[in-house]
């Protein structure tokens, strides 16, 4: 028997114990992720630039929000390595600070939506009948408008700006958790097991959260990181039609709005952002289509 | 044939009520806005009395289930109320629009299925092979990319740079106001006028957004008929057709393709809802006079009516493609019911 956490140990076919098995399994489903090149490219890339949004301050050769008028719309050079706006200010700073924006808007919206989701959809699987009628009726309504008109709408309504886009995303993100908590909730509800823990005296609340929830969540972690793109799509959209984060502000979104009108002489001014967001978005999309295939493959 | 009935009755029984929601969501949006409309209307100084008389007339000082009961009665004669910014009521606005959405929105997916339907095909039948890898990143780059950043960079490439392509807008400014409005789609306009000169120059405008849009739902197609295509290849009817020396094109087309056509139509439903969603950045982005430019112009002025007028259609439009996928599924494969 060798060491814990050794190769052996982790591809054993007799687990010793149940937290053995658990990491049996997890290092079987990291090794069939590693084989996929596309969501290895993704997950690098993913976590480079997740950390160097909160290393941004030791990154940032600059301040994002010095203006230096004289030196406006600069191309890129040594010392502006991506150029400045129109402005003066850096646009490598601003990419990184922009990038703690944006991150910090997927974190919120993902942290409101899938406990959201979770909640309404694994009670409303669970209880069944009216509740679970009224519920699922409630998530069709809001499934009834595309996304981004609907944040639109709200943001209007609520005030442009950060948290009101952040509240807008997630108000319009989290009927598919809804759905998808209750198609998994509807085939477990009715195994044994749950009759089991039922018969030992398990109150409703007991058997939604320890072991309905837990059994929900590899569905709901492979939605979120191919929700990501969407979201961070969806946050750069508010902020390009002024919806989002307001300009002084370093966000990918708001940064091509407001030099727009640059792209016909500085075209990399609009276009450096443009291309953050991109590389962003695809990197989640990559990451989440290798989780899919490793945590869910029914869904393919 | 009974039961199908039934289903496709129950599949509409949820239609009112999720239409009921849809419009007390649009309502209580227009409620809960910090901008308050009787201040807008009487000015920041007027009187108390003034500002009462106007909460009056407005309706204001009425319970709010009343107040959306009057709306509800308002909205079934088609009264959205009056859009600030135009000074037109946000109906005729809309009426206005539309069209050049719709005009967008349908030469995108054509050109969305024409491209994204074959590439998914043929990706599934050389699953793995390096055509395959090619098509998987070009769809996923289509989901990843912002389609405002697409936009401007096609402006910049085709417009400024190359000059292939004209500008923003609908139409040059020459031909405007030529060809009577019939459809409102100045494409199909010019062609009944027998305009050949506004049609080309129409059909030219319509190239740069409607690409853009295209790939961006392509990708989206692409994906899906992939993976129904690789589910429909490896069954064993497949092995049947191979095993009895039908020649490959037709087993991809008439037997594995077949048997996924229902479930595609459902996709291309949806992908064409998904549109209006696409629709409204780029319509920003190049200008397009559609219902997508009203929207963020009427935002970006605070003129709610128009705002909520353009997102309740823009729901109802959605719901119905989405229900017209429902529907479509239901009676044409035969397996369900």
């Amino acid at each position: 028997m060798s060491g814990v956490l050794s190769r052996e140990w982790l591809l054993s076919e007799t687990p010793a114990s149940r937290a053995h098995a658990a990491w049996v399994r997890r290092y079987r489903g990291w090794l069939l992720f590693r084989a996929n090149g596309l969501a290895m490219v993704g997950l690098v890339t993913a976590a480079i630039m997740i950390l160097a949004s909160l290393a941004a301050p030791l990154l940032a050769l600059q301040d994002p929000s010095a203006q230096d008028l004289a030196g406006r719309l600069a191309p890129p050079s040594a010392a502006h390595w991506f150029g400045t706006d129109e402005l003066g200010r850096d646009i490598y700073a601003r990419i990184l600070y922009g990038g703690r924006v944006t991150l910090g808007m997927v974190v919120s919206v993902v942290l409101l939506v899938a406990p959201l989701g979770l909640a309404v959809g694994s009670v409303a699987g669970y209880l069944g009948g009216l509740a679970d009628r009224v519920l699922m009726r409630v998530t069709d309504v809001f499934l009834a408008f595309p996304r981004l008109v609907l944040a639109l709408a709200f943001v209007a309504a609520l005030k442009p700006g950060i948290t009101s886009a952040v509240i807008a995303i997630a108000l319009t993100a989290w009927p598919p958790y809804a759905r998808l908590a209750r198609a998994d909730t509807l085939t477990v509800r009715s195994s044994d097991f749950i009759a089991a823990v039922r018969l030992t005296g398990a109150g409703s609340g007991r058997i939604v959260l320890r072991h309905i929830v837990p059994l929900c969540l590899s569905s709901v972690i492979v939605r979120v990181t191919l929700d990501m793109s969407g979201i961070i799509l969806t946050a750069a959209a508010l902020g390009f039609l002024g919806m989002g984060a307001q300009p002084p502000m370093p966000e990918w979104g708001t940064m091509i709005a407001s030099s727009r009108a640059f792209i016909l002489d500085q075209w990399w001014v609009p276009t450096i952002p443009g291309v953050a967001i991109f590389v962003a978005s695809l990197a989640f999309n990559l990451l989440g289509d290798g989780m899919r295939d490793v945590l869910d493959p029914r869904q393919r | 044939m009974n039961a199908r009935l039934q289903m496709l009755a129950s599949g509409f029984a949820s239609i009112p009520i999720t239409l009921f929601g849809l419009t007390l969501v649009t309502f209580l949006i227009g409620r809960v806005m910090p901008i308050d409309p009787v201040i807008a209307i009487a000015g920041d100084h007027a009187p108390p009395d003034v500002i009462a008389a106007v909460r009056e007339q407005l309706g204001l000082d009425k319970p709010l289930f009343v107040q959306f009961w009057i709306y509800l009665q308002n909205l079934v004669h088609g009264d959205l109320g009056r859009s600030v910014m135009t000074t037109h009521p946000v109906t005729a606005d809309i009426a206005q629009f539309f069209p050049a959405t719709l005009e967008l929105a349908t030469t995108a997916i054509i050109i969305a299925i024409l491209v994204g339907v074959p590439l998914g095909v043929f990706a599934a039948a050389r699953q793995g092979s390096r055509f395959d890898h090619v098509v998987r990143v070009v769809s996923l780059a289509g989901q990843s990319v912002p389609v405002f950043v697409l936009g401007l960079l096609c402006l910049l490439v085709f417009y400024v740079k190359l000059g292939i392509a004209p500008g923003t807008g609908q139409l040059d400014v020459a031909y405007e106001g030529l060809v009577p409005r019939v459809t409102g789609m100045l494409v199909l306009d010019s062609a009944l006028a027998g305009d050949w000169d506004s049609f080309w120059d129409a059909l030219a405008h319509l190239a740069q957004p409607a690409l853009v849009l295209a790939y961006f739902s392509m990708a989206y197609i692409t994906r899906m008929t992939r993976a129904f295509m690789i589910e429909s290849l490896s069954g064993e009817y497949i092995i049947t057709a191979r095993a009895k020396g039908l020649s490959s094109a037709r087993i991809l087309w008439r037997h594995a393709f077949g048997n996924i056509a229902v479930r595609l139509v459902t996709v291309l439903a949806l992908a064409y809802a998904g549109l209006l969603e696409g629709a409204v950045i780029t319509e920003t982005v190049f200008s397009w006079p559609g219902l997508g430019l009203y929207l963020t112009v009427s935002l970006l002025n605070a003129d709610m009516n128009a705002v909520l007028g353009a997102t309740l259609v823009v729901g109802l439009v959605y719901l119905v493609l989405n229900l017209l996928a429902d529907v479509l599924y239901r009676l044409l494969d035969p397996r369900v019911a």
